[in-house]
């Protein structure tokens, strides 16, 4: 505490702190350049775990000398590394902390310290870089505006375990979106990380299981090249296996469960493979129990969630295994009231994780109802489960009400719940309120659900309608997002003399929709709306007399896409079906337009259902 | 159809689950029925082609089940004990296929038992350790030495202290004369064995009347057996059971046994036995020094056929473990001693006790060669004198059952004791009537055992040997993490030296941390079957 013994006696306590944290400082610049590595070592000792001295240094400016002490050729390799382990010190405080570094260039300067032929100074650098790369503030594009880094961390991954942590821990942190998936794919991500899972050291094997993690998330290619992958003579989903045995840490159960999750929907494990259904499925049930902390809860359940979504196999499993649906329940106990009255820290933490738990629970319940009528019911019979999904539909937290809408719209599906549960609850009252003025990712759902409460045989239908639904959904067909614009129609269909009323607004939509760039599914269905107005005199006039709608659907019988000519076909059948009201007129305009010589090709077509259909229509000019 | 679980005794022709101690999950309906007739939904339905698994977790006394793989969450907690697998079957027609581990289960219950393993672990782990960094090595060296002392031990008792530096409570002289009077008990001498400990310990028989009276039933028992010495000394031929020292399903419970031996082997040498007796006794010595590797592969599937012997548990799950043998029964038992060929005896020796047995065992080498199939045994050794004096003995028990009861109040037991052991004079042939069992030498353990107890009270000394309590088993986390109390160091190098069983059992709880009897259990009591409806037998799918 030489410095102490410099500063006068009697000082306030603040001005002490920085007058020995500018002590500290003036230290780096002394010319002798022992007593710089000495000041660089005593700064070391007086930043470890004080968030303060932190603030203070990086306040006097010791983050541009460090910097330049660590990049300049006369400084001795101990010196530099001293450096970079202070730099790194600084940036484990505070996000402005970790600022400051960023304004001062840290970055380029700590990469071009991995040029260096010392190890010790190469993971420093490393492990300040992770420590920067993983707080929220840093953006992760700065890994890649080099080109020239990756390649060398790759190269980097043999030197040690722990360049190997903090290379593997990078990666998992910046690894956001296809393209950087690509970019570390293409240069050997899967061949270089592959080995480490058999790691000795725990640290590793965890991070490379991450890495793999956030590689193959939605990744066909990522994920179609790890099924075949192999590590000491073993494949790599069997590793994950091993990974997730319950005797493994929560984390590594977690992660390797992930992995094979997002392999699976990448399509690259078939959704009734073993590893998945006996595996994976129950170890991610597992991550839901009560046991687990509530950070594992939420990622078990949305996990799972997206595991199971698409395949109503697994959702008949997760619904049966460990008694998920009551599980889930639990959920929405947060904070519980016990925690409120004992524990202060507790509710503290109850409360930071309530929104995450109950979006989850929502996420997974709606995975659970997507195909199964049975399911759906024993969900809908959970202990108050449709109030707490009432409640959940006007929270604050965008998250919880786009999860609310999503596990709502999946249990709208079943006609008999429509009838009773959603009826009872008059969930529409809500689910209006919802549909103003919110984001779109949360209208899209919104108003798909809509396009159900507005079936005929819904209860629900009269009370929106009053409530200037309408509107609502005309709206929507203005919107410059086609999924909204296609639900606002679809459900702008199950109103009775819509036609007659909103004729033109949906006759524009169609258009808008069948004009632009849109993929097939969405034209697809737009067709068939078509297809459904053709069904009434008044949207047949409509349609008899937009040239427009006409040349399209002519242009969408000639489609390569089967789908879209089957969708053009049912335009063209309800238009020029015998029995009804002036199919002479539109028999004879269709005819004129070519629309006969069209399905005499059609009707050879090799797809029979086509095929089929052609024939029918054709029968039609003839009776 | 019901699968589940249910104490010995509960109807059988009721479903699993509808009556008090039975539980079971319903196929038609899915519901769980916990001791009552009306379910809980519990899980979904059940038919033809399920695979059922059902499987209960002793240490948390929970069940579950689970279908074709999954599991389907807890159905039961606070199980009882001793719970047997139960099918309930209500359908003509129906048949059901039964896995008890033959064939790997559907669902993963080796993984389930990973995690209760590393939780457990984790639980020792996490077990505070006390102040004192080396407290924990005294105590197991003292729970060591008062095993070795109660069960009168004494050399290896003297040499553990010695090379432990501890120090032996009792002297020397007193653990040999509990260990004289307990060889004449189990050698069927009850008669010396009441005369010694009146003269080594008077006033201790006083005070316990119960004890001697106990004591002296178990003598008349012993006159009519033809063992006791009171009727011997009249003459009449060693009858065959004496020597019988049975395939003992306690290989611990009594260390003394091994002189004991030396006594029923000198019996032997005199009245002709069979080579049968020896396997009984060959087994015995296992008990005692377990020097062998097939011979405590024996003892361990001994020990798994005997959960119910409370105090024996803890060492059965040790050696289950060793030997991972989960299909124990008596059959493969008793073929195994047997073939533990009577050559072997003379190679082991005995640690314990006198060195003069070994010379007897020579003897006994060259007579069990003799055929002795004809031999009959007789009431009392065949001598009229004897049957007299038994008579006589009979009376003065009778007597001083009358004035036991006038003293001391009714006493249920000791009526019972009197008048199981007088039912023998009923059958011409006591050894095979109903109550014959009671000539069967394996009955004089608890006699001995209570009569050392006595003893080792009267000295003020542990009742029970500290290592017995806390062997009590894993059936709770409490008793596990007592066990935890090993040393992690130190107890390695004196093992050879000493007793094998009670060491290795330590050391398996030391180096894998494991409970064994976790292994053990969910292989015999998980079961998964599958069934079909209408009497085709579909292939085990399992």
């Amino acid at each position: 505490m030489a410095c102490l013994l410099e500063t006068p006696i009697r000082m306030s306590v603040l001005s002490e702190v920085t007058a020995s944290s500018r002590h500290y400082v003036d230290r780096l610049f002394d010319p002798d350049p022992q007593k710089v590595l000495q000041g660089v070592i005593d700064m070391k000792n007086a930043v470890i775990g004080n968030n303060k001295q932190k603030a203070n240094l990086i306040v006097l400016g010791a983050v541009p000398r460090l910097l330049y002490l660590l990049q300049q050729e006369t400084s001795s390799t101990e010196l530099k590394t001293e450096c970079a382990v202070v730099l790194g010190s600084l940036a484990m405080g505070t996000e402005n902390n970790v600022k400051s570094l960023l304004d001062c260039h840290i970055i380029p300067a700590l990469l071009q310290g991995l040029l260096s032929p010392d190890l010790k100074f190469i993971e420093a650098c490393l492990r300040c870089l992770r420590t920067i790369f993983t707080s929220p503030v840093t953006p992760e594009e700065l890994l890649y505006t080099d080109a020239t880094v990756i390649p060398h961390l790759m190269a980097l991954l043999s030197r040690s375990r722990y360049t190997q942590e903090y290379i593997c821990q990078i990666f998992s942190h910046c690894c956001k979106g296809p393209d950087h998936q690509t970019i570390l794919f293409n240069h050997g991500a899967v061949q270089n990380i592959a080995h480490l899972l058999t790691s000795l050291s725990y640290k590793v094997r965890m991070q490379a299981l991450k890495c793999f993690s956030v590689l193959a998330f939605e990744n066909p290619q990522v994920s179609m090249t790890l099924v075949n992958v192999l590590v000491d003579g073993e494949l790599l989903p069997q590793i994950f296996v091993k990974m997730l045995q319950r005797d493994k840490p929560i984390e590594m159960q977690l992660t390797s469960a992930k992995c094979l999750t997002y392999m699976c929907r990448a399509g690259a494990i078939r959704t009734d493979d073993n590893c998945i259904v006996l595996k994976t499925l129950p170890c991610l049930v597992r991550m839901c129990s009560k046991e687990r902390l509530l950070e594992e809860r939420v990622e078990g359940a949305e996990t799972l969630a997206y595991l199971i979504e698409p395949d109503v196999e697994l959702q008949r499993i997760a619904s049966i295994t460990d008694h998920l649906i009551a599980m889930l329940a639990d959920y929405f106990k947060y904070p519980s009231s016990v925690s409120a009255i004992t524990d202060i820290k507790r509710l503290d933490h109850d409360l930071k994780h309530a929104h995450e738990l109950r979006q989850a629970a929502f996420k997974l319940y709606a995975s659970l109802g997507a195909n199964d009528e049975d399911i759906r019911k024993k969900i809908i019979e959970t202990e108050n489960m449709m109030d707490r999904i009432v409640t959940g539909l006007s929270e604050s937290s965008v998250k919880v009400r786009l999860a609310a809408v999503r596990c709502l719209h999946s249990l709208s599906r079943s006609v008999q719940q429509l009838r009773t549960s959603f009826q009872d609850h008059a969930v529409w009252k809500p689910l209006m309120k919802v549909l103003q003025n919110a984001p779109d990712e949360i209208l899209v759902v919104a108003s798909s659900m809509l396009c159900n409460l507005l079936l005929e045989f819904s209860p629900s239908k009269e009370p929106i309608l009053e409530s200037g639904a309408v509107e609502l959904l005309c709206g929507l067909t203005q919107s410059e997002n086609p999924a909204l614009r296609v639900n606002g129609i679809w459900a702008l269909m199950h109103i009775d003399k819509i036609m007659s009323t909103h004729g033109k607004q949906i006759m524009q939509a169609v258009t808008l929709i069948l004009e632009g760039e849109h993929n097939i599914e969405v034209k697809e269905q737009t067709l068939c709306i078509l297809a459904n107005i053709a069904d009434g005199t008044t949207a047949k006039e409509l349609i008899m007399t937009n040239d427009d709608i006409l040349q399209k659907i002519k242009y969408y019988m000639g489609h390569s896409h089967v789908k879209l000519q089957l969708a053009a076909m049912f335009c063209i059948s309800n238009l020029i079906w015998n029995e009804e009201e002036g199919s002479q007129e539109r028999q004879d305009k269709l005819r004129d337009m070519g629309i006969v010589d069209i399905l005499h090709k059609l009707s050879q077509s090799p797809d029979t259902n086509l095929c089929d259909k052609a024939k029918t229509a054709l029968q039609q000019y003839l009776a | 159809m019901g699968i589940g679980l249910s104490a010995q005794g509960v109807n059988m022709n009721r479903l699993p689950g509808w009556d008090k101690h039975s539980y079971g999950y319903h196929g038609d309906d899915g519901h769980s029925f916990c001791s009552s007739g009306t379910g809980q939904p519990y899980g979904p339905t059940f038919t033809t082609g399920d695979v059922i698994g059902c499987c209960v977790n002793l240490i948390n006394n929970t069940c579950f089940y689970t279908k074709n793989g999954h599991s389907l969450g807890i159905a039961f907690t606070d199980l009882p004990p001793n719970l047997y697998p139960t099918v309930g079957l209500q359908t003509p027609g129906e048949v059901v296929d039964a896995n008890f581990g033959q064939h790997p289960f559907v669902f993963d219950i080796e993984d389930y038992m990973r995690e209760w393993r590393t939780k457990i672990q984790a639980q020792i782990d996490r077990f505070p350790i006390g102040d004192r960094e080396g407290e924990w090595q005294t105590m197991i060296q003292k729970m060591v030495s008062s095993y070795l002392v109660h069960h009168g031990y004494c050399a290896t008792a003297e040499a553990f202290a010695r090379s432990t530096d501890q120090t032996v409570l009792e002297e020397l002289a007193s653990i040999k004369n509990r260990q004289r009077i307990q060889k004449l008990v189990l050698a069927g001498r009850m008669g010396e064995a009441i005369e010694t400990t009146q003269q080594l310990y008077p006033s201790l028989l006083e005070r316990n009347p119960n004890l001697l009276f106990t004591l002296k039933v178990r003598q008349f028992i012993e006159m009519v057996n033809g063992t006791d010495s009171e009727v011997r000394c009249l003459g009449g031929r060693s009858p065959k059971s004496q020597d019988s020292y049975p395939v003992s399903p306690r290989p611990f419970s009594s260390p003394s046994m091994s002189p004991s031996h030396g006594l029923n082997i000198h019996n032997l040498a005199s009245g002709k036995g069979s080579t049968a007796h020896f396997s009984g006794f060959e087994s015995c010595s296992n008990g005692i020094i377990s020097n062998k590797a097939h011979q405590s592969y024996c003892h361990s599937k001994h020990q798994s056929s005997n959960l119910n012997v409370p105090e024996l548990n803890s060492i059965n799950m040790s050696r289950s473990q060793q030997v991972n043998n989960f299909t124990s029964n008596d059959v493969d038992m008793e073929t195994d001693h047997y073939s533990n060929g009577v050559g072997e005896t003379s190679s082991n020796g005995f640690l314990n006790g006198s060195s003069k047995h070994d010379h007897e065992m020579e003897d006994c080498d060259t007579e069990m060669e003799v055929d002795s199939s004809q031999l009959r045994r007789q009431l009392c050794g065949g001598s009229q004198a004897a049957i007299e004096r038994m008579i006589h003995f009979g009376r003065e028990l009778q007597a001083m059952s009358e004035q036991l009861r006038r003293e001391c109040g009714k006493n249920t037991a000791n009526k019972k004791m009197l008048k199981d052991a007088f039912s023998l004079l009923a059958y011409s042939d006591p050894w095979n009537s109903p109550v014959g069992n009671q000539l069967d030498p394996i009955q004089r353990e608890p006699v001995c055992s209570a009569l050392n107890s006595a003893i080792l009270v009267s000295r003020s000394q542990r009742k029970a040997a500290i290592v017995n309590l806390s062997l009590l088993g894993p059936r709770n986390p409490q008793s596990a993490k007592a066990t935890s109390s090993c040393p992690s160091n130190g107890t390695g190098h004196t093992m050879s030296r000493t007793d094998g069983s009670i060491w290795n059992w330590i050391l398996c709880i030391r180096h894998s941390g494991r409970l064994p009897t976790l292994a053990m259990h969910f292989k015999s009591s998980h079961y998964i079957v599958a069934f079909s409806q209408h009497g085709s037998r579909p292939a085990l799918q399992i």
